[in-house]
């Protein structure tokens, strides 16, 4: 009774955050076409030759980027910055006296673009197979599964890790501004720039013991096909989110204390 | 008896505020050394709201009513002494006690933006878990009170101000609270809207036996619909009790204009011991204290050859002015 109740829940927030999505097509087409980074970065390796000295196939770099850029559609997170504008317009007190920890809303809003986005990053993969024809693969639908299950632990993952930022605005107005110097060492060392593989053996073995190579480097190199340790992947990302997950109700509880309801 | 629903304690809230002198220095000070202060702007106040009653916190602005509903609702947290609603600690935000209650803030909306109100309602209905059936009848019962069954299906964003309030309350009443906290619900509505909202209000709680807190700074909303009020001055009550009580004690006397026949009559009257404030021709304006009111318009229409007679009762918002600026008003 009770587990129906909660997916009576899920399901109406999940269709409630899909109509509103879809009235926003046209900027979550703009935002995939935005996510195109890997493709330069692909550009880039190719043309000075780079892969040479990490032992990688261009066919390869070139699957193992485009996966990056899926990875990525399917994993990038704002709920920082949502949180934080709902908090300083007051928005955030109606939610909080719903029965309903209102991160699940934005839980569900996320998961809500990712489906509007998925038909537009499948066109963007299209294209990329006119220009890389060589670079087509079907992976086996084991693997397949696993990236997907992995791709969602790595969103997982960042919504955690973004969620705990958020919380901070119950302290500092300006929880964004953290998240920023967050997403210096995400973008250098979760894979999207430059495949972990590359960095000097000393500094991976500290980069392995940070979450961001499990946001895109694992779960890409998972899908595309590269050499890489499945079990110890997907073991390292649920560490995480059992590290993070407690973190987050430790930080929103007494957050929520702190909360003066301006705006409001 | 009526069992107390809010019981208040000792309350009090303090907030830290940061003060920042003007100019450059002050910018550079705030930024290298900055100095906060505890004020706190709820301080130990007490009082118990019985089941089924509606009351008005009225103050001025900063005064400190919206506080106390936030701290009510359990949206903040209060910094000394003992909130109990409905026998839940509301900072807990228990379940059970959420489902019990709602709170309306004027121009804060919940409803999604670019969506119909209807989906908005839905989505409610789910979170405090009524099946579509249910969430049906509700949404049905409530859009024909509130008179928006045309307005369901139209954008939020295309909606007036006060078709959005109206759905915002529906929203916020899916769920049949028995306990409603509104913080000016009718900030910003036309006169038509404030007055539909206020007999919605009414009609709400003599069909439910709801508990109303609410706070407004138009008195229409708090004269028709809250028979006790919860004056708040600076963070402290100043007076607690029934409206016209408050009123009779604030204005004693009643100002009565008496249109005499003639002016003799109006000389006699003149002269027959009242205190009178003024006199053109024939028309004569008294004041007579509210005690003695009756025997005095005996006495007046017995003796006096009265033409016509208007009793004039002083505007309530110049009473309850004088209240917002005082510091105690015990009776």
């Amino acid at each position: 009774m009770k587990s129906n109740l909660i997916n009576h829940k899920i399901i109406t927030l999940l269709k409630v955050q899909y109509s509103n999505m879809l009235e926003y097509r046209v900027e979550i087409a703009l935002w995939a076409i935005s996510g195109i980074i890997p493709f330069f970065m692909l550009n880039i390796w190719t043309n000075n030759n780079l892969n040479e000295s990490i032992d990688i196939s261009d066919v390869m770099l070139s699957r193992y980027f485009l996966c990056a850029f899926f990875v990525r559609q399917f994993s990038v997170v704002w709920v920082v910055f949502s949180f934080e504008e709902d908090s300083l317009m007051g928005k955030v007190s109606p939610y909080l006296i719903q029965p309903l920890n209102p991160f699940f809303r934005y839980f569900a809003q996320h998961l809500a673009e990712q489906i509007t986005r998925f038909p537009f990053a499948i066109i963007i993969a299209f294209f990329f197979f006119i220009f890389n024809p060589e670079s087509i693969w079907i992976p086996n639908l084991g693997i397949l599964f696993l990236s997907i299950v992995s791709t969602f632990l790595s969103f997982l993952i960042q919504f955690l890790i973004q969620s705990i930022v958020a919380c901070l605005c119950f302290w500092t107005e300006r929880a964004s501004s953290i998240e920023r110097l967050l997403f210096i060492p995400t973008l250098f060392l979760s894979g999207l720039l430059a495949p972990v593989v590359s960095f000097p053996a000393y500094v991976k073995t500290w980069i392995y013991l940070t979450p961001f190579p499990y946001l895109i480097d694992f779960p890409a190199n998972l899908l595309s096909g590269n050499a890489t340790n499945i079990s110890g992947g997907l073991s390292m990302q649920i560490l995480w989110i059992f590290l993070l997950f407690p973190l987050f109700k430790k930080i929103w509880s007494e957050g929520t204390k702190k909360y003066t309801a301006m705006g409001s | 008896m009526v069992q107390n629903i809010i019981d208040v304690r000792n309350l009090s809230k303090s907030f830290d505020i940061s003060f920042k002198e003007p100019g450059l220095k002050g910018t550079i000070q705030h930024f290298l050394n900055r100095q906060t202060k505890s004020l706190k702007v709820i301080k130990e106040i007490s009082f118990a709201i019985k089941e089924g009653e509606i009351v008005g916190f009225l103050g001025a602005n900063g005064a400190g009513k919206t506080t106390i509903l936030k701290m009510l609702c359990g949206l903040i947290y209060p910094s000394e002494g003992s909130i109990l609603v409905a026998g839940h600690l509301p900072f807990r935000r228990k379940e059970n006690f959420l489902k019990n209650i709602t709170l309306i803030m004027g121009q804060k909306q919940q409803l999604i933006w670019d969506l119909p109100p209807i989906e908005s309602f839905y989505l409610n209905a789910s979170i405090y878990d009524l099946d579509k059936f249910e969430a049906k009848k509700r949404i049905k019962k409530l859009s024909e009170m509130l008179e928006i069954d045309d307005e369901l299906f139209i954008p939020v964003r295309k909606l007036s101000l006060g078709q959005r309030m109206k759905s915002e309350l529906l929203a916020a009443l899916i769920h049949e609270p028995n306990i409603l906290f509104l913080d000016e619900p009718t900030l910003g509505l036309d006169i038509n809207a404030q007055r539909n909202l206020r007999k919605f209000l009414q009609k709400y709680n003599k069909e439910t036996n709801a508990t109303i807190c609410l706070t407004s700074h138009y008195m229409k909303d708090i004269t028709s619909l809250c028979k006790r009020v919860i004056c708040v001055h600076e963070g402290a009550i100043s007076y607690d009790g029934k409206l016209n009580q408050l009123l009779k004690r604030l204005s004693p006397v009643k100002e009565i204009l008496i249109v005499c026949r003639s002016e003799k009559d109006a000389t006699k009257l003149e002269s027959s011991g009242f205190t009178i404030k003024n006199r053109i021709n024939n028309e004569i304006t008294i004041k007579i204290e509210n005690s003695s009111i009756t025997s005095s318009l005996k006495t007046i229409l017995n003796n006096f050859d009265i033409e016509d007679l208007f009793i004039n009762e002083p505007p309530v918002d110049e009473i309850i002015g004088k209240v917002l600026i005082k510091k105690d008003y015990e009776i």
